[in-house]
């Protein structure tokens, strides 16, 4: 069929959309190579054009952004909390201190209220800012490490192991990534490190196939050729040549996964599959569930909690990703 | 008839990926389940209280949970090539059975959840596209945020505080009145006041992801040659948008709509906590707590399934948007 070379030219297939269609081979057809589902305005975006990311004028561009600074400073503010939680509330924060129902503003000792067993909701909220952060930060970084490092076997080496680690990336695609979260967790017992782990494991393939796109694109160019020329072995062209060219939609994918991790834990712990000795939001969520009728505060605020702070994640990495990806700023 | 002959290639091809993308996962998920402390059999015995060591042997050997590992995955997979995903310990019922009852609840909920998404993503998308780099591209772009950072439960569960209690306007939980005897089109309104809710709870979500898809799939269509031409030749904006702008844009909202048929499976399992609803979810949070790993099993083969059906269905849709998409 003479349509298929006609489908080769960009300028006729309409730019990107053309591109999973004819350079992919047919182990992953018309996905995106960057499936990333927040960036989707990057996701049609030529990897070619992202190698010539200008650190500096992205640092600029990411500070002009007002949303990113704003998502940056409430992030810091989240960051101090968690810190100074143990300082600022240093009793347990499942501990009864007083009357049970104080509304907020009730009383001046209990800003935000007590929920049903007198434990103060603020105390709650400040120390499950850390269990949040610990598990959105730890899991994103693990799911990063070895995400990168089979996306770039895969993408660096192609043939048969390229094939062997497509097909596991495709197993892991296809099971209902938050049905398999909630079996592994139920499997191992809950706690802070397992749900971390358990996150870790549903979220590594995103990136490996990112990577993998990525480094199937940047393989091809002229400058890793030249470094092959020079004799360099394989490892020091996949992490001095090849990695930082393809950082840019790695890191915009990596603040986008902290916010979707903190979501993912925040339903566990709603749902009793979090670690039952740690206050959570999601857990105070869960347990002012009951309650919704009577002291629906109990429920909004923890929430509150976590939208602004997935909020704060999302606005970052959209400044990140205005900021790296030089193409869409210009339709801004 | 080059149009079936390309969407039958497409079929075909797409069939022959998802065997071993199948098998591996059967074969995963029995592996990892045995990893799991406990089975059914214990939390049976647990439950009836008055268990002795001879009967819950007895009720493990009546499930075959007694036998060695590889021949209890031989029975699973022997049964599957019969189209049969096992007996239930615990619910007393072929899994298929359970599933059945189940299926149609998630199947609904998920179709209405994602047909408000992608409606909803493409009119705010659209409007965003049209005032690119203006005030209501950006009001619009940072509410499109927000909404992607909701929590899903805890969104269910303000709309409830709000329209259940508050107003008293739809029902907080269930999928139906019970004991009406409503028919036709009553019967459907009532069963779409129970739907609103838990369907916009799971919907919220993604409308983010579509607006910012259509938007940004609408201004890398509009600067193309083909727009230019079919203004030139005198259609109205409106023409041009919905039959020339859109329907390309369509390309990148269909490979995603069908990406997240799994990411709604999963965010129906905590919905349908929230408002009791009777889907798949739930009965696969209730299987995971009674250890009833072949409910557990037929569950994660059957959404797999799912997910691996949705995309061909978004290849077919691209082969029959784009005719040059299935010409390989």
């Amino acid at each position: 069929m003479s349509t298929t070379d006609f489908g080769a030219f960009p300028a006729v297939t309409g730019g990107a959309y053309a591109a999973p269609a004819t350079s992919e081979q047919a182990t992953a057809p018309e996905r995106p190579a960057w499936s990333n589902v927040k960036a989707p305005d990057a996701r049609s975006q030529p990897t070619a054009a992202v190698a010539f990311t200008n650190g500096r004028r992205a640092l600029k561009v990411f500070l002009a952004n007002p949303n990113a600074l704003f998502g940056t400073a409430f992030l810091a503010l989240v960051i101090a909390v968690a810190l100074l939680a143990p300082v600022l509330y240093p009793d347990d924060p499942l501990s009864m201190v007083g009357k049970p129902f104080l509304w907020p503003g009730q009383d001046p000792t209990f800003p935000l209220g007590t929920d049903s067993l007198g434990r103060d909701v603020l105390a709650g909220i400040l120390h499950g800012s850390r269990i949040s952060l610990f598990v959105g930060l730890m899991a994103t970084a693990l799911s990063l490490t070895f995400g990168v490092f089979v996306g770039a076997i895969a993408g660096y080496f192609a043939g048969w192991v390229d094939d062997l680690l497509v097909r596991l990336i495709e197993i892991f695609q296809t099971l209902p990534s938050f049905v398999l979260l909630v079996v592994l967790v139920a499997i191992v017992q809950p706690s802070a490190t397992t749900v971390t782990l358990a996150i870790a494991v549903i979220s590594w393939p995103t990136v490996a196939r990112l990577t993998r796109a990525e480094f199937r694109t940047i393989r091809e160019k002229d400058f890793v050729m030249a470094a092959r020329s020079l004799g360099f072995g394989h490892g020091r062209i996949i992490f001095r040549e090849i990695l930082p060219n393809a950082l840019p939609p790695i890191i915009v994918t990596s603040s986008v996964m902290v916010a979707t991790a903190i979501l993912m834990e925040s339903a566990l712990s709603f749902m009793g599959l979090g670690d039952p000795n740690v206050v959570s939001w999601g857990s105070m969520i869960g347990t002012g569930r009951e309650l919704v009728r009577t002291a629906w505060y109990l429920t909004a605020l923890p929430g509150l909690a976590i939208v602004f702070t997935v909020l704060a994640l999302n606005l970052i990495g959209d400044g990140l990703n205005d900021a790296l990806n030089p193409r869409f700023t210009q339709d801004r | 008839m080059p149009v079936l002959i390309r969407i039958a290639r497409t079929l075909r091809r797409t069939l022959l990926q998802a065997v071993p993308t199948i098998l591996g996962i059967v074969v995963l998920n029995f592996f990892l389940l045995q990893l799991a402390p406990g089975d059914a059999a214990d939390v049976l015995a647990g439950e009836a209280g008055s268990a002795t060591q001879e009967s819950v042997a007895a009720l493990r050997a009546r499930f075959g949970l007694d036998s060695p590992v590889l021949e209890q995955l031989a029975t699973y997979l022997g049964n599957l090539a019969q189209f049969s995903l096992g007996f239930s310990p615990r619910y007393g019922m072929p899994v298929a059975d359970l599933i059945a009852q189940r299926l149609p609840g998630t199947l609904t909920l998920m179709a209405v959840a994602l047909l408000i998404a992608i409606l909803l993503g493409i009119v705010l998308g659209s409007l965003m596209a049209n005032f690119a780099g203006r005030i209501p591209d950006r009001v619009l772009s940072v509410f499109s945020l927000l909404f992607y950072s909701i929590p899903s439960f805890w969104i269910g569960l303000m709309l409830i505080v709000l329209f259940s209690i508050k107003l008293g306007w739809l029902p907080s939980g269930g999928a139906g009145t019970i004991g009406s005897q409503l028919k036709g089109l009553p019967a459907l309104f009532d069963t779409a006041r129970y739907m609103v809710l838990p369907a916009t709870s799971l919907a919220l979500f993604y409308v983010a992801i579509y607006a910012r898809l259509t938007r940004a799939a609408m201004l890398e269509v509009k600067s193309q040659d083909f727009v230019r031409t079919a203004y030139a030749k005198g259609l109205t904006p409106f023409g041009v948008t919905a039959r020339h702008i859109l329907r390309n844009a369509l390309i990148p909202i269909t490979t995603m709509a069908g990406m997240h048929i799994g990411g709604m499976l999963g965010g129906a399992v905590v919905v349908e906590t929230v408002y009791s609803w009777p889907g798949l979810g739930r009965l696969a949070f209730e299987a995971v707590m009674g250890r009833d790993f072949t409910v557990l099993l037929g569950i994660l083969l059957l959404s797999s399934l799912l997910v691996i059906i949705a995309n061909a269905a978004v290849d077919l849709v691209h082969a029959w948007l784009d005719p040059r998409i299935g010409a390989r």
